[in-house]
């Protein structure tokens, strides 16, 4: 067969002319994957009313998205499933008591304020889903802090009324003890907290799944645990490091922060070397606000304030250039040889 | 452990349908068309008029410039027309029909004596009067490349890397043309006298590397690396990085940092220059791609129309959507397959689809793929929004005359970003800035 000019022209474009077949919408489906282990132990630990908040939180999330994006005549941008990511994430940092309008209002929110008001995916600076939390949670604080204890049985729409609740493991540490605590029941979940966070085990399975499917890399969760392990190790509250440590890793939110929360693509940095940096500076954070702040977690305000360097960072991080030397960035800045050379520019 | 560079990525090969394909030779066609600039460099003058007649390796342009190389006849024949022609990078440039009378007719190259007696200049006049340029894609003149590392370098590196997906033509000219390669690595360790060779390899190709062995023997002057297999480890400044562990400073030759890099199938031509007196009047070029009906590897004339090579292979399987000069990574895009092969074309490829998945709204989810994969080690998110913001003389400070265009983060963006593109833009403008 020939080629036949009369009919058309082959499509000439800029190289290169093959592409990965990953996409937003195949990365985002991974992420969803991944979040379904922590959502099966939520459901399982908290009742059906967990998976019901769950379901408002995403349904809330993708109708605000797609709202916003008629009301400025935006494309649907919805069947990227980025806003649905939002919504499990945001149903995950909920205690499963709160009233049923509060994932609408967290979803308002994260999609509407956080996201797309900055210009929607990849454009926002802080994590949207975490930004909700901490507004419901400086908003409705007693609602946001009412822990049930895992399998009370409660109403699947009605609002809660009289919980039954129990202090969570992070509580308990607050008060430098470890009494009362099982490390069986932090891994499985079987303790009070968010309705995604509690099991470290599924967590971490969906981490594994997520590292295999090389949709994050490890250096975010691997540089914020092991700061956070260093130091819990190194400055137990109480008893044997060892212990503490573990007791510090497993509980709270830290494992859905680390994992899910601190690997946000867009609020966090894309270089190596900052990746690392932004790891280890949330986990610094965290225990400092778990040590001496007033809140008995850290986590979404750690994240949240690492969010805001992401540039800085990553500014700051950049990978040496090709054909320099060592350090050859430092002593442009500060070595005396080019200290004329700079006078000469300004 | 094979050697290799910090980034990069890993694109389907797609190099089972030719590597196994022994190359064939494909007659010369009727006319050829030749263009006067198959180099990077100053084009050639045209040495003949329309009527005359000229041989197989006759000169047919040149010119006194430095950075540029004659050009030869590529069949016997009469000269057609000499005039504006298109040429695989889209403009009309000054070309020279023949007309092929198929006799063949060869005028050798003129050579006082052999190789073995001649001093270092005269080898690399002969280099130049061959019109040898590197045949990896980027068709710089060698004995320009030659001449700026003599002195300065301690490593020959041969480029057999091969890193595209799709092209075979090297790796085929390493199983079938081991001896050649082999015996241009020879001439050129005269002139570089007191330098070590070392071939690289992707180690995708063992096959290669024992062809290669058996040529070298016992010479001891000669070795071969393997590389890991990834793209862009055929890229000059990766290679030497990952022969040499060395780094080509910012906007300085592979001599300054002690290394010169020959493509495996422009050391094959060397050796042709001064065995057989050929200049560099034919290549190896793969034909492949899902819209080409039996993808070949074809040892054919400079100057034939790449409708020919497709006809060789059994025409096109279905209308093509895109056809590519060069590899689906660098290669540049065609609208016609009447333009003619020229000296740097290692593959001509046709698709039934076009694999350039593009869409309507690109957007950018800072996964920051494309910063871990940049062989440069470039910030290409970054550089992106500066460019995309106008912002010049941002993209210029965090140094995106430093990319290579390789398309490794345009290839790695699930956001389907056209970086590679906008970067091409934002190289002129920023060179544009510091002229004025």
């Amino acid at each position: 067969m020939n080629l036949d000019k009369t009919r058309h022209l082959p499509v000439v474009t800029s190289s290169p002319h093959v592409r990965s077949t990953d996409s937003v919408r195949s990365i985002m489906l991974d992420v969803l994957i991944s979040l379904l282990p922590a959502l099966l132990v939520g459901v399982f630990t908290f009742g059906p009313r967990a998976l019901v908040l769950t379901v408002i939180s995403v349904g809330s999330c993708l109708f605000f998205e797609w709202g916003f994006s008629r009301l400025v005549h935006k494309k649907n941008p919805i069947g990227d499933l980025s806003a649905a990511v939002t919504g499990v994430l945001l149903a995950f940092n909920l205690p499963v008591a709160v009233p049923l309008w509060m994932p609408v209002v967290g979803a308002l929110f994260a999609i509407v304020i956080v996201k797309q008001l900055y210009g929607g995916i990849g454009k926002n600076i802080f994590n949207p889903a975490l930004a909700a939390r901490v507004f419901l949670f400086l908003a409705w604080s007693s609602a946001m802090t009412t822990w049930t204890l895992p399998r009370a049985v409660l109403p699947w729409f009605a609002n809660v009324a009289d919980a039954v609740t129990g202090a969570t493991p992070m509580a308990i540490l607050k008060e430098g003890s470890t009494s009362g605590l099982d490390l069986m029941a932090m891994l499985t979940g079987q303790t009070g907290g968010c309705i995604g966070e509690t099991s470290a085990l599924a967590l971490l399975a969906g981490g594994v799944y997520l590292l295999i499917r090389r949709v994050i890399t490890p250096r975010i969760p691997v540089a914020y645990l092991g700061t956070v392990a260093l130091l819990s190790l190194l400055f137990p509250k109480t008893g044997s490091g060892l212990d503490w440590m573990l007791y510090e890793l497993l509980g709270g939110g830290l494992m859905l922060g680390a994992i899910f929360m601190a690997t946000d693509y867009t609020t966090s940095p894309s270089t190596i070397r900052g990746q690392w940096i932004f790891g280890v500076g949330c986990g610094v954070i965290t225990i400092v606000i778990r040590y001496f702040g007033a809140y008995n977690e850290g986590v979404s305000f750690a994240i949240l304030l690492m969010n805001a360097f992401v540039w800085m960072i990553d500014m700051a991080a950049k990978p040496r250039r090709y054909g320099l030397r060592r350090f050859a960035r430092l002593r442009e800045k500060f070595g005396a040889k080019h200290a004329g050379e700079r006078e000469a520019q300004k | 452990m094979a050697h290799s560079f910090r980034g990069g990525i890993h694109p389907d090969p797609h190099k089972e349908t030719t590597a196994g394909r022994a190359i064939e030779a494909l007659p010369a066609p009727p006319t050829v068309q030749i263009p006067m600039s198959m180099h990077i460099g100053v084009p050639a003058e045209p040495l003949v008029k329309a009527g005359e007649h000229v041989k197989m390796g006759q000169k047919i342009g040149d010119t006194d410039a430095f950075v540029s190389v004659p050009v030869h006849a590529t069949v016997s024949g009469t000269v057609k027309s000499v005039g504006m022609a298109l040429h695989p990078n889209g403009a009309r440039v000054m070309s020279v029909i023949i007309e092929n009378d198929g006799q063949d007719e060869l005028e050798p190259l003129a050579r006082a004596m052999e190789w073995q007696m001649m001093t270092q200049d005269e080898m690399i006049a002969l280099i130049r009067e061959a019109g040898i340029v590197g045949h990896g894609g980027a068709a710089f003149p060698t004995h320009a490349k030659i001449r700026s590392a003599l002195g300065k370098v301690d490593a020959m590196i041969i480029n057999a890397a091969e890193c595209e997906p799709y092209i075979t033509s090297d790796h085929r000219v390493m199983l079938e043309y081991a001896d050649d390669v082999v015996a241009g690595i020879r001439i050129l360790l005269r002139i570089f006298s007191r330098i070590r060779c070392i071939i690289a390899v992707e180690n995708n190709k063992p096959d290669a590397v024992e062809s290669l062995r058996r040529a070298i023997g016992a010479d001891n002057r000669i070795k071969i690396d393997l590389l890991k297999t990834k793209y862009p480890q055929g890229g000059e400044k990766q290679l030497i990085r990952a022969v040499t562990g060395r780094e080509v400073p910012p906007g300085k030759l592979p001599a300054d940092a002690g290394c010169v890099v020959f493509n495996v199938d422009t050391v094959a031509a060397i050796n042709r220059a001064f065995t057989q007196g050929l200049p560099d009047i034919q290549r190896v070029v793969t034909v492949s791609g899902s819209a080409i009906t039996t993808p070949k590897n074809l040892l054919v004339r400079v100057g034939t129309p790449l409708s020919a090579l497709v006809a060789a292979c059994g025409g096109y399987r279905e209308e093509p959507q895109k056809m590519v000069m060069g590899g689906p990574m660098m290669g540049v895009a065609q609208f016609s397959d009447e333009v003619p092969v020229i000296r740097g074309t290692n593959a001509f490829l046709a698709f039934s689809e076009n694999e350039d998945r593009r869409v309507d709204d690109p957007v950018c989810i800072r996964c920051g793929r494309c910063v871990q994969v940049c062989p440069m080690r470039l910030l290409p998110t970054y550089l992106y929004l500066y460019a995309s913001h106008d912002m010049w003389d941002e993209c210029e400070r965090m140094h995106v005359a430093d990319c290579m265009e390789c398309g490794a983060c345009t290839f790695e963006c699930p956001g389907s970003l056209h970086l590679t593109q906008m970067f091409r833009v934002a190289k002129a403008k920023a060179m544009e800035l510091r002229r004025r």
